[in-house]
């Protein structure tokens, strides 16, 4: 069945939560993307961050967003302690392939186990008064639980986009993993700026946590199913870049949301790693990777 | 002054053997009767497991102050199936010939009671499921028996009251959309509503189904809402059925009957976050806090669960899940008593011909270990103005409307006038 109103539905549904999806991939972009770190535990740390903002709800009655945005600087703190003890442990003894990958599944698992033992297992959600709103213009209808994710996860974007392009540090990000020699020529330090990076990327992870708490109900398991997705997206994206991360977060959204509304939902994922297997076949270094 | 001799000797070494006997032979009886299980406590099912396993516990701790089984304590021997069907047969294999239990029952779930029923055929064991939809349709087990109260046809007997109750509306509904996760559970709760929406004549103009992640329903309650359905039957679990109700609040979903098989809306902590929003809904649901359904004992069950479930992070209620839990152990521990036996043949041909009194009430299994007729409840949500947990403990915020012997109240129809 096909209406017009049906496709600018679906296309708008697609964009927001494609920029849900971008807000949850960010950080596993700079981690794995630029830093090259297989960091496989970074749903774990957006579940953390869910319960962080729902824990802040919960007691105090503080917005999920301003909770998420709150706690980033404390993830960024522990996004520098993880790289400086995967740095050691694994990366300086040039051991990071197979056991650095194993590193990040433990770190998983206890911040998974971790949250059983805190919270429990049963569902958490939090309120918020853009909950449950829509909007109408015309013939589309607007999900205020999904646009208002969506529009920080953009603003979120910006800054670390702005931040990788416009600071030395930033820059130095960007060029850690493509010349680490020529990093050290310029007198900077690629495990501070490594350290820096994946502190970035840690820290993204509590905003994003406090939109995927917005969005739907979670339980400490719950960041599992997201790990293909981010995955997906970074790689479809192209490897080290913010934007092609953000354009294949919305190019996934729209593909799962359009086959949803027209075909059968349980296709979804199917026909969006399929879009991903595709560029691959064209591009194998993604949409915008070098 | 004592005075020992050879006789006197052995007189005493006789009372010291007999005594040694007499005190050996209740140490012997005092080995517990070990019930083996496995259980979701981590995992996508481990908030129902963990609950589930409270009630457990208060039923081993209920049933050795009143003295055990057969004058023998019992012990719940259990591990974690991690919401994972490939670890069952191999915790039932290490239960039966490592721990060495004495009896069996299942854990959580349809997804985690299938790959035990090989085991327990192989072995010819007495099997009591929890909460399995169907299981037995394949295997047609005869020492299989199930506490879920779906009925002897549990595809369709499952959503029976939700098209009886639909088909008596006045006018009666034409069209229906079928929607349903990609999993067992919601499979076969669809495929039951599909056999009763052409035996009823309905036409279905939707019938979809979605990946268990699915995070956003709304492009897929928009396509229901094109298609401008009568009836949406709806079988999905916690997180799709949270995503689908949000989905139909904010999109203003039209239709006259909306729910059926949603799993999650049974729990406090999604009740609570969902509120007002349910309202209108009907769904199943196998205990609530309505008058017609306070059974013996359930009052008292459910006061120990909540004060056990406190600060553990699971349904602080416990009316979903828990009360049946604790029924299936009291049936095994009824049928123990009754057969004076650990005789699964006894076992099973004693549940096959009894009427158990649990704490949800009267329990009588069909031939296919099924409950011999369907007790899944059809409740409407009604008069919900908040999300406070006190709101669903009390009468009237889900009442009753199927089946009729235990209805509390009237539905109010259709759904976009009573949301």
């Amino acid at each position: 069945m096909f209406t017009f109103e049906l496709l600018w539905n679906a296309l708008v549904a697609g964009v927001l939560l494609g920029g849900f999806y971008a807000a949850v991939s960010l950080g596993l972009s700079i981690t794995f993307g630029q830093l090259d770190i297989v960091n496989i535990s970074h749903p774990a740390f957006v579940i953390l961050g869910a319960y962080i903002a729902y824990m802040g709800n919960e007691w105090w009655g503080f917005d999920p967003i301003l909770t998420g945005v709150a706690a980033a600087p404390f993830f960024y703190l522990i996004g520098v302690g993880t790289y400086r003890f995967y740095y050691e442990a694994f990366e300086r003894r040039d051991d990071e392939a197979l056991r650095g990958l194993a590193f990040f599944f433990g770190v998983m698992f206890i911040v998974e186990v971790v949250l059983i033992m805190v919270y429990g297992v049963d569902f958490r959600s939090v309120q918020a008064p853009y909950i449950g709103g829509n909007w109408e213009i015309g013939m589309i209808g607007i999900p205020t639980r999904m646009f208002v994710p969506c529009m920080v996860s953009l603003v979120m974007f910006a800054a670390v986009y702005l931040y990788l392009a416009r600071t030395f540090t930033g820059r130095a990000i960007l060029a850690v993993s493509q010349d680490r020699l020529a990093l050290e020529l310029m007198a900077a330090d690629p495990v501070r700026v490594k350290q820096v990076g994946f502190g970035l990327g840690i820290a993204t992870a509590a905003i994003a946590g406090a939109l995927l708490i917005i969005i739907i109900p979670i339980e400490p398991s719950v960041g599992r199913l997201y790990i293909g997705q981010v995955f997906a997206i970074v790689v479809l994206g192209g490897l080290g870049s913010i934007t092609g991360t953000l354009v294949a977060a919305l190019i996934l959204g729209v593909a799962e949301s359009l086959v949803s509304t027209f075909y059968g939902p349980s296709w979804a994922p199917a026909v969006a790693f399929s879009v991903l297997l595709l560029a691959l076949a064209v591009r194998p270094q993604g949409l915008f990777g070098r | 002054m004592l005075s020992l001799n050879r006789r006197g000797l052995l007189a005493g070494a006789a009372a010291l053997g007999a005594a040694a006997l007499i005190a050996g032979a209740p140490a012997k009886a005092a080995e517990p009767i070990k019930v083996g299980f496995s259980m979701a406590l981590t995992g996508g099912l481990a908030g129902a497991g963990k609950s589930a396993l409270i009630a457990m516990q208060i039923w081993e701790k209920d049933t050795n102050a009143a003295g055990g089984l057969l004058g023998r304590p019992v012990k719940l021997i259990y591990y974690d199936d991690q919401t994972n069907a490939a670890t069952v047969p191999g915790i039932y294999t290490k239960l039966l010939d490592v721990d060495k239990v004495d009896l069996v029952v299942s854990g959580y779930g349809t997804n985690l009671i299938a790959p035990a029923m090989p085991i327990m055929m192989q072995r010819n064991l007495t099997f009591i499921a929890l909460f399995g939809l169907a299981v037995n349709d394949k295997f047609n087990y005869d020492r299989y028996f199930q506490i879920l109260p779906a009925g002897p046809k549990p595809i369709t007997d499952w959503s029976r009251g939700f098209f009886e109750l639909a088909m008596e509306q006045d006018p009666k509904p034409k069209t229906i959309a079928l929607v349903g996760a990609d999993a067992e559970f919601a499979k076969n709760a669809v495929k039951g509503a599909r056999i009763h929406a052409k035996n009823y004549g309905l036409e279905i103009v939707y019938d979809g189904s979605y990946h268990p992640k699915t995070p956003d329903f709304t492009p897929i309650v928009r396509a229901i809402q094109a298609r401008k359905p009568d009836v949406v039957y709806v079988g999905s679990y916690p997180p799709d059925s949270v995503g689908m109700v949000k989905a139909a609040t904010e999109i203003g979903l039209k239709t006259k009957l909306f729910g059926g098989g949603m799993v999650g809306l049974q729990y406090a902590t999604i009740m609570t976050a969902l509120g007002p929003k349910l309202n209108g809904i009907v769904n199943y649901d196998f205990w609530v806090p309505e008058p017609t359904l306070n059974f013996e004992g359930v009052e008292a069950f459910l006061a120990k669960y909540q004060a056990a479930a406190k600060g553990k992070g699971v349904d602080p209620l416990g009316y979903y899940l828990p009360t049946y839990a604790h029924a299936y152990l009291e049936i095994l521990g009824q049928a123990v008593k009754a057969t004076n036996s650990l005789d699964h043949g006894k076992l099973a041909e004693h549940m096959r011909a009894t009427t158990y009194d649990t704490v949800v009430g009267k329990v009588k299994f069909a031939p296919n270990g099924e409950w011999a007729k369907t007790r899944t409840l059809m409740v409407q949500y009604q008069d919900i103005k908040d999300n406070e947990l006190d709101t669903f403990a009390k009468a009237g915020t889900r009442v009753v409307l199927y089946p009729k012997e235990w209805a509390s109240g009237k539905i109010r129809y259709p759904y976009t006038e009573a949301k």
